[in-house]
């Protein structure tokens, strides 16, 4: 390999100066901001299961509509373990991680075959599944009125999570860094290409040798793993856990976040999360009934008008092929 | 048990009705269009209002509730759809959804989020047994109705695209946009009306459907996927393929739901999940799996 190509790979992967600026806003900001902790909260568990999401859709091109399965199924798992074995959220987030990633890998057998289209209707229906189970084992779940009574311990044994919500921030957001910057470990490495191999040219990628089918499994399950975290944090942060996170309307949303700020670009996750966070509660705050309206015209304008193309009004004018 | 049966058949019929709108554009332009349970929602709407509101009596809200749905349907493909076809599928998918979200909305904005009435004619409303004990077939006329509907429906479609010339033409266009272009067919057109009757059938379908299913600003959502169901499993190549899946569906549905309550929905989606994952492309089609 020369040594320009090798620059050029390494390029990419370089720490940008704007992304520490980046963070640390993020840090200060429940500090700045802090009678707006807890939408900071809700923010970074977003950006964070936006991201996981990303892993599988931007990344290595699986249309899935049923990622709150493995959201809620954290949620669950983590909000159970504190009620019924011990309250110290991290030993509950490392259970609610665990559990999901096994559910990842078990869900992973079935995105292998068919088109897109059989892939959207499995995950689709995968999430629904745990719906319903949620829903029926409300011995366990609580059923329709939600997981109630559980409390949270402090973090690390020092932080309590009050009313305010700045624990329940500094939580989120650290969490988030770190699998934020695994992530970004992973989409940089020789792992992280050939998933975008296998995106870009699934035939071709198995001809060169990739093992097409254990690189989806791996990833699916990472993902899987990563959106059990948000989900963890979910529970954990807000002391409860409804059917809510599983609802078909998480998967939709998320999808939503990812693709206002843009696919297959880590960032892309935490920008549109950010957008959307703010958008809907502006919204809501306006119109607390028909919210979903205004998000549902935002979604059919971006995709008519193109994502590149409605950030950038000055090309609005400038005729199609040329230049 | 014949009983279920026969509710299973005539659930069954209802759902492809709906469905086979979606099963054409799924086949024919490769299009997921998750928005179709809207034109289902307005033909069912469109029915509440007309009966309710100005007394026109059930018979003749359904062609117009067709006539309705179609005229959305033909408008929003000429305005809204015809770009999307050549944009991946993540696109059309959240597209769509948009497209749903909105309907949802302002049907509850205009109509309100209660769940609607209709009230069927008395010569509907009876219901016939035959047989005795075990073996006891009760159908509810209205439910015969349904069927009877539905299964002329069916073999009109069938005639439709097996004889006539548009037909062939739609074949021709599915097969392959550019040499069925190419051979003087305006494919545009021929997209157009499909796409409009596709809706239409819809409309009729959420007409129809309003008493059993029940009718309210979130019927796109609630059943996007059982349509999806009947599409995917079906496959997108013939009527009878979604057919038979409809019927799959809806005796499995009721089956399900009157012997083991507590189940619910799980009988529905792991059959479906377990079908797909051993047939990708859907139950009936030639071609099997990859």
């Amino acid at each position: 390999m020369t040594n320009a190509t090798q620059k050029s790979l390494l390029h990419t992967s370089r720490l940008k100066p704007w992304e520490p600026v980046l963070w640390l806003l993020a840090f200060a900001s429940p500090l700045l901001l802090s009678s707006h902790a807890l939408i900071i909260n809700e923010i970074a568990i977003v950006a964070l299961f936006a991201i996981s999401l990303d892993l599988i859709l931007g990344y290595t091109g699986i249309v899935s509509l049923g990622h709150a399965a493995f959201f809620g199924m954290g949620a669950y798992a983590a909000a159970l373990f504190a009620k019924h074995v011990m309250p110290d959220p991290l030993v509950g987030l490392a259970f609610g991680i665990a559990v999901s990633t096994l559910l990842g890998a078990i869900c992973s057998l079935t995105i292998m075959r068919g088109s897109d289209l059989t892939r959207l209707m499995v995950t689709l229906g995968m999430g629904l599944i745990l719906l319903e189970l949620a829903n029926r084992l409300d011995w366990l779940t609580g059923g329709a009125d939600g997981l109630q009574g559980v409390v949270m311990g402090p973090l690390l044994g020092r932080f309590e999570f009050d009313m305010s919500g700045r624990t329940a921030a500094y939580y989120s957001l650290c969490v988030g860094l770190v699998f934020f910057v695994l992530a970004r470990r992973l989409v940089h490495s020789p792992f992280g290409a050939t998933l975008m191999a296998i995106r870009d040219n699934r035939l071709r990628a198995m001809a060169i040798g990739i093992p097409v089918h254990s690189r989806l499994a791996l990833v699916y399950t990472v993902s899987a793993g990563v959106a059990g975290a948000a989900g963890a944090l979910l529970a954990q942060t807000t002391g409860f856990a409804s059917l809510d996170v599983f609802d078909f309307h998480r998967s939709a949303d998320v999808m939503l976040v990812l693709v206002v700020g843009g696919v297959g670009w880590l960032y892309g996750g935490i920008v549109g999360a950010v957008v959307f966070k703010l958008m809907q509660d502006t919204l809501s705050s306006i119109t607390p009934q028909y919210w979903t309206f205004w998000i549902g015209l935002f979604l059919v304008v971006l995709v008519l008008v193109g994502r590149e193309r409605l950030l950038r009004p000055w090309t609005w004018f400038r005729k199609r092929g040329g230049a | 048990m014949l009983t279920i049966l026969f509710d299973g058949i005539a659930y069954g019929m209802l759902l492809f009705v709906l469905a086979v709108g979606l099963a054409v554009t799924m086949g024919l332009m490769n299009f997921i269009n998750l928005a179709h349970g809207a034109f289902a929602m307005v033909g069912g709407y469109i029915t509440v209002l007309l009966m309710q509101r100005l007394g026109v009596p059930f018979l003749l809200c359904l062609p117009l509730a067709f006539l309705g749905a179609a005229l959305l349907g033909g408008v929003l493909e000429r305005t809204l759809y015809r770009p999307m076809y050549a944009k991946p599928h993540l696109d059309q998918v959240l597209f769509s959804i948009g497209l749903t979200f909105m309907a949802v909305a302002s049907m509850d904005y205009f109509m309100g989020s209660t769940q609607q009435i209709i009230q069927l004619p008395d010569w509907l409303r009876g219901r016939t047994e035959f047989g005795s004990g075990a073996w006891v077939l009760g159908m509810g006329h209205y439910r015969l109705f349904i069927i009877a509907v539905c299964a002329a429906l069916t073999v009109a479609l069938q005639y439709v695209l097996a004889r006539t010339r548009f037909g062939s033409r739609l074949r021709a266009s599915v097969d392959d946009q550019r040499v069925a272009a190419g051979l003087g067919i305006n494919v545009n057109v021929v997209f157009l009306s499909t796409f409009a009757v596709g809706s239409g059938l819809a409309g009729l379908g959420g007409a129809l459907g309003a008493e059993v299913l029940g009718l309210d600003p979130t019927f796109p959502l609630k059943f996007m996927i059982y349509f999806l169901i009947v599409v995917a499993v079906g496959g997108t190549s013939s009527i009878t393929g979604p057919l038979l899946a409809a019927l799959l569906l809806g005796i499995a549905d009721v089956a399900g739901k009157y012997y083991m309550p507590k189940l619910g929905a799980f009988i529905v989606y792991s059959l479906m999940i377990v079908i797909l994952i051993w047939r990708p492309q859907g139950l009936f089609v030639r071609k099997g799996g990859k």
